[in-house]
């Protein structure tokens, strides 16, 4: 079963998208995503989709033109990176307000200035309160698993939420590496067809999609937006549950990886969690009980259930690949954290920006995380939590 | 053939340095393996050195960073040598292998002390003489796959002649030419 293939995590992506077939695509080219549209081009030109691909002049356009397809009642799709996700920023915010599921490929880069075009996190974090779905992926096999997965879970009546899943620029996304692929038929079943309760081409059914809400009203819209999200966590593990029954590949709000006997633990997201993997495992070679927890779901967060996984260990690490640059910690680090404080789980936590502009994280960066987290463990305090992690001193 | 075997490439923007790590990806795949194929990007332009690496492996592999302590290290231009320290951390049971008309000292001597395996192999020549023109990753793909141990010439020439033909789809007149190229190096490789 499944296809044996070798693909980079961009053409995953652009494989995943010809087999899901949808009814528009807009998007400009930014690296390191330029080439999900670009292979999507392609298919359209062999007519091997029937979608109506937009080339937009602005990633604001792209996702402008996603809207309009949306709220017209069909299925839309865009991708794009760094830059060209804060010139879309506005409609991020009204993509999730009119409720329409549309699917983003994020192809993680450090967001200017100055320009750098590698990967770090700061595009997706950037959005983290916009009301998206965020799904992270390790892999281009994940890529393109989460991508599958994407509109089931979007366009499900008790979500109705735009979708993001993200991947690591270059690192995943221009690196080839083996994966299995689904055939085109099971992927059109798996995923089947959009039908919106609302949309405005339905002539029985008059409607305005986005007009003034003023103080009567935007608060209610605002609660149901939360509730949606709310209401997606349980719509992910269902999806996930029948992915798994199609593909075999178990996916959950996260991975953990010998956590269940770990000590310390480290906490991150995307490709450096494949690193950690390596890492962990050669630690147990040694006897060191070392852990990992990969988030995949990263929006809605899954406060109580990553408190709960973690409670147990000695020392924590989250590894942040964007800095929030707000004299506390990153972002994935202050969700970690209050998820264990509110849940009233109290384990010794520490943070490391790391990977900042593309900095390689290499295995012996993440082997130093595990050492301070067992001194951390041996003495109980966590002491300057908020650190860095491969950063360059003068001199070096 | 050890399970986690990992290549470093030096080349020059424009030489092919990047597709031949992509074609070696390919190569290992189709003999059952897991593969990683990735190009360091940096500000790509003709001439610039450039970096690209190989991991194969019959288990997953799962490690995303670069390759610091390589099993083996390809040079596609030898002028490279000169600037770039191409043995950083190179395995001395590995093995570097040059595209050079160097030999012996000529070439040990911007090997900082390397006291593993050298070989040498004249991918101009190879091929000027199979395809009329300069493109050394051909050559350099048949060396490093058959320094490696990583399949049998054999197996090597019926794959390569599948990728070819897929690649060149457009251009079916440079396969014959490619496909000569990799038998020439595959004789020509040479220890120094």
């Amino acid at each position: 079963m499944g296809i044996r293939e070798r693909l980079s995590g961009n053409e995953a992506v652009a494989v995943a998208m010809r087999q899901i077939n949808p009814d528009v695509v807009a998007a400009f080219p930014i690296t390191p995503s330029t080439e999900i549209p670009q292979y999507f081009s392609t298919f359209v030109a062999n007519g091997q989709v029937d979608t109506e691909f937009v080339a937009v002049e602005s990633e604001h356009s792209a996702m402008s033109a996603c809207i309009g397809a949306e709220a017209a009642g069909s299925r839309a799709m865009t991708a794009t990176s760094a830059n060209g996700l804060s010139l879309m920023w506005e409609m991020i915010y009204i993509a999730s307000s009119l409720r329409l599921p549309i699917i983003l490929n994020l192809v993680n880069r450090a967001v200017s200035g100055p320009l750098n075009i590698h990967n770090d996190h700061s595009d997706a974090m950037g959005v983290r309160d916009a009301g998206w779905i965020m799904l992270f992926s390790e892999n281009n096999q994940e890529a393109y698993d989460n991508t599958l997965m994407a509109h089931r879970i979007a366009e499900h009546p008790k979500v109705k939420l735009p979708l993001m899943v993200c991947q690591d620029g270059f690192i995943t996304s221009h690196s080839i590496e083996n994966i299995e692929l689904l055939e085109d038929d099971k992927v059109k079943e798996f995923v089947g067809e959009y039908h919106p309760e609302h949309y405005l081409l339905n002539k029985k059914e008059p409607i305005a999609i986005g007009p003034l809400d003023l103080q009567a009203y935007l608060f209610e819209h605002k609660a149901q937006q939360a509730e949606a999200m709310n209401n997606a966590k349980e719509v992910i593990a269902e999806v996930a549950a029948d992915f798994e029954k199609l593909t075999g590949r178990k996916y959950s709000f996260f991975e953990e990886y010998k956590l269940d006997d770990a000590e310390i633990a480290i906490v991150c997201m995307n490709s450096t969690a494949g690193t950690t993997k390596a890492v962990v495992d050669k630690l147990r070679e040694q006897g060191v009980k070392a852990g990992l927890l990969k988030i995949r779901m990263f929006r809605p967060f899954p406060a109580e259930e990553v408190a709960k996984s973690l409670e147990h260990l000695k020392a924590v690490a989250v590894l942040d690949k964007s800095d929030s640059l707000n004299g506390m910690g990153g972002a994935l680090f202050e969700d970690v954290t209050s998820g264990m404080y509110v849940s009233g789980k109290s384990v010794p936590t520490i943070n490391y920006v790391y990977g900042i502009g593309g900095r390689d994280t290499k295995e012996t960066d993440i082997e130093k995380v595990y050492t301070d987290l067992a001194e951390i463990a041996k003495s109980g305090k966590a002491e300057n939590p908020y650190r860095y992690l491969g950063l360059r001193r003068e001199g070096e | 053939m050890n399970n986690l075997i990992e290549i470093r490439w030096h080349g020059r923007g424009g030489q092919g340095a990047k597709t031949a790590s992509l074609l070696l990806a390919d190569a290992a795949f189709n003999t059952g393996k897991y593969i990683q194929g990735f190009p360091e990007y940096g500000p790509e332009r003709m001439g610039a050195p450039i970096t690209a690496y190989n991991r194969i492996s019959d288990k997953p592999i799962t490690v995303h960073s670069n390759i610091y302590n390589p099993d083996y290290v390809v040079v596609v231009d030898d002028t490279l040598l000169e600037s770039v320290d191409v043995t950083a951390g190179l395995k001395e049971t590995g093995a570097i292998v040059i595209n050079t008309t160097k030999e012996g000292e000529e070439v040990r001597k911007f090997l900082k002390g390397y006291t593993g395996n050298v070989y040498a192999i004249d991918a101009r020549k190879i091929s000027e003489e199979a395809l009329g023109r300069y493109f050394p990753n051909t050559p350099m793909l048949a060396a490093i796959i058959k320094v490696a141990g990583i399949m049998s010439d054999e197996a090597l020439l019926k794959d390569m002649e599948g990728s070819f033909k897929h690649k060149f789809a457009k251009k079916p007149e440079v396969i014959e030419g490619n496909m000569k190229a990799l038998e020439l190096a595959l004789k020509q490789v040479k220890k120094i």
